[in-house]
């Protein structure tokens, strides 16, 4: 066991070296920011001066390696745009980014686990098949396309809730949160909402196969057979079978909400880190795009790696065998 | 062999089969129409289109945010489904960008198949290092959610048709890989294959003309979902000003030029090429989801 999590930590550090040398090339290869960042009438001269300030006059290696023994001490690089780090600029933008994405992950397995469970209980009846019908159009629906026609109706036709924006926020443990006060809420569920919609769909087909499955194994047959009622039966010996895969699921989803928060965030307004990247994007600010997708591949990494040891601890047979995945 | 024989034979071909248990489901036919019906009206949208929506000498800046049923100035055109700002009738440039985005998701649909089927049957057959090395790749790009891949490439490369296909084909192409290979893998160790190594075939046909044909019909599901997802993705890239250049409206865009008229009421805009996507990405997924039904015996048991 010790050695299957070394191997797998091991394995870690040498996807996000693989990873920060991909990314660095790509974003290294995105136009060059001078032409954004100097003055149209600045001579030869001074084009020299500010590319060397910004260590753009190396090769593309010596930069790299310089990124990287930086980065090893937890400095990416200062923002091109705003002149102060980059990585602070993303951290200081992380909280907004985490509360919209947990929300948004606790309605879909709210909404999903209960709406599956009865999908996959009753799949012969009008109410299962609304709910499957419901989860294909879920997965057909555009999110951006969603998230308008949200504020259309919430916020312009009907005048409910805000269009846009986080307002404001509460301190918990030095976090600015929304979830603690109601005006935080209003602007928080639209966008949460939003974002749920595609995993809430993935989550009620999850847990409805996987409940589908679970009535046919013979420990629940037994259990059925035993006199237990049908409330125990599914409550107990469905539920946490079927609680595996969407764990699972829920974890490894996770990376790509943070993802997808991109375009909720710049539909809505969210000040989180997705907006910050689609602007770094367009004005070309290097190190901030850079910071992101490191980021977002460490946290990657650590779900990966997280799930895998939950499942090296549910399942022995994960830990011992020879191909350790 | 006797005629009746051959009839049963007939009868009993796999082709057929699979059309019959495809049928079980009105709503899966009912999705396969709505397909044939949106592909058709892409393919016919010159004809089909009131009027060119990008031929300004057809547009009239007078005619602009008119709301849908409305008739133009010159009392020529009716509008079913409203203007945008430039006067341009909205049903004639879904139809356009209706086009566009199918034409966008089913070239990268088929490129991502071919390179990743190629991989994906080179790597299944022979196994060994590069079978390793593949799956190591695969493993880290399917890690990474599609839309980051997409957007750093466009980053890099800047808008355009073939950019956005190359972007929507580096970020689906190992779904293909690494199906093709599980497939092929089983397919590999199976008699026939064995049988044609000791006919003394060449390697190349046993690949293509044996193995290949067998490993089709999951890909074939896995094509249907991910024609749905690279037009979705396109359509999300073009949405965020980083897909399609404004020279080459697909539904995306359309809807993003709506947005800003949607705080003041003007829904038009928006909504319908939404709600155009909304039904090519539901008609498609219904088609993939009996597919994999169809296709897949050991679940349609279950």
């Amino acid at each position: 066991m010790p050695f299957f999590i070394l191997r797998r930590c091991l394995q870690a550090v040498n996807v996000l070296v693989v990873m920060s040398l991909l990314v660095f090339a790509g974003v290294y290869a995105i136009g060059s920011p001078l032409d954004l960042l100097v003055d149209p009438q600045a001579t030869t001269e001074d084009l020299a001066r500010a590319a060397a300030a910004l260590g753009l006059d190396q090769p593309v290696w010596v930069q790299y390696g310089r990124f990287l023994s930086r980065a090893l001490g937890g400095d990416l690089g200062d923002s091109f745009i705003h002149g102060s780090p980059a990585i602070g600029l993303i951290l200081a933008r992380l909280p907004a980014t985490l509360e919209l994405a947990v929300v948004a992950m606790l309605i879909a397995v709210g909404l999903g686990v209960p709406l599956g469970l009865w999908a996959g209980l009753h799949p012969d009846t009008v109410g299962g098949r609304t709910i499957m019908a419901g989860s294909i159009v879920g997965f057909s629906l555009p999110t951006f396309w969603v998230g308008l026609m949200l504020i259309m109706v919430f916020s312009v036709q009907l005048g409910w809730l805000p269009a846009g924006g986080r307002g404001p926020t509460t301190e918990l443990f030095g976090l600015p949160l929304s979830v603690l006060s109601v005006e935080g809420w209003r602007h928080l569920i639209l966008p949460a909402t939003n974002l749920a919609l595609f995993k809430l769909a993935l989550i009620i087909r999850l847990t409805r196969s996987g409940t589908r499955e679970a009535l046919q194994q013979d420990y629940v047959r037994f259990a059925r057979a035993k006199g237990l009622s049908t409330g125990r039966v599914v409550g107990v010996h469905v539920l946490k079978n079927i609680l595996i895969p969407v764990v699972t699921v829920v974890g490894m989803e996770f990376g790509s909400l943070v993802a997808f928060s991109v375009v909720t965030e710049s539909i809505f307004a969210w000040p989180g880190m997705g907006k910050l990247l689609l602007d770094s994007i367009t004005q070309l600010d290097r190190p901030v795009v850079l910071a992101y997708l490191l980021l977002i591949v460490l946290l990657y990494i650590v779900i990966n790696l997280v799930v895998d040891l939950v499942y090296a601890l549910l399942d022995p047979r994960v830990g011992r065998g020879g191909s350790g995945r | 062999m006797s005629a009746a024989d051959q009839a049963a034979v007939m009868r009993d071909h796999p082709l057929r089969r699979w059309i019959r248990a495809y049928a079980d489901s009105r709503l899966a036919l009912a999705g396969l129409g709505l397909l044939v019906l949106i592909v058709a009206a892409a393919i016919a949208a010159p004809w089909l289109a009131p009027q060119n929506p990008y031929d300004l000498m057809q547009l009239d800046m007078l005619d602009g945010r008119l709301p849908p049923g409305s008739v133009s100035g010159d009392g020529e055109l009716r509008y079913l489904l409203g203007t945008d700002a430039q006067g341009r009738d909205m049903l004639s440039a879904i139809l356009y960008g209706l086009r566009i985005s199918v034409v966008v998701g089913v070239a990268a649909t088929l490129l991502a198949l071919l390179v990743g089927m190629t991989l994906g049957l080179v790597a299944g057959y022979f196994g060994g290092r590069f079978d390793a090395l593949l799956m190591r790749v695969v493993d880290i790009q399917l890690a990474f959610p599609s839309i980051l891949t997409a957007m750093i490439l466009l980053a890099l490369f800047g808008q355009g048709i073939d950019k956005i296909i190359i972007a929507l084909v580096a970020s689906q192409w190992a779904y293909y890989a690494r199906t093709t290979r599980s497939v092929a893998m089983v397919e590999a160790d199976k008699a026939y294959i064995e049988a044609a190594r000791l006919l003394g075939l060449s390697t190349l046909r046993i690949v293509f003309r044996h193995l290949l044909p067998n490993c089709l019909p999951p890909l074939m599901v896995v094509a249907a979902l991910q024609v749905a997802a690279a037009i979705a993705l396109e359509a999300t890239l073009s949405f965020l000003g980083l897909g399609l250049p404004v020279t080459e409206p697909s539904l995306g865009l359309l809807i993003a030029n709506g947005f800003q008229y949607l705080y003041s009421g003007r829904y038009w805009i928006s909504l319908f090429p939404g709600l155009a996507l909304l039904l090519t990405l539901l008609a498609l997924n219904l088609v993939a989801d009996q597919l994999r039904d169809v296709l897949n015996p050991r679940l349609r048991k279950s």
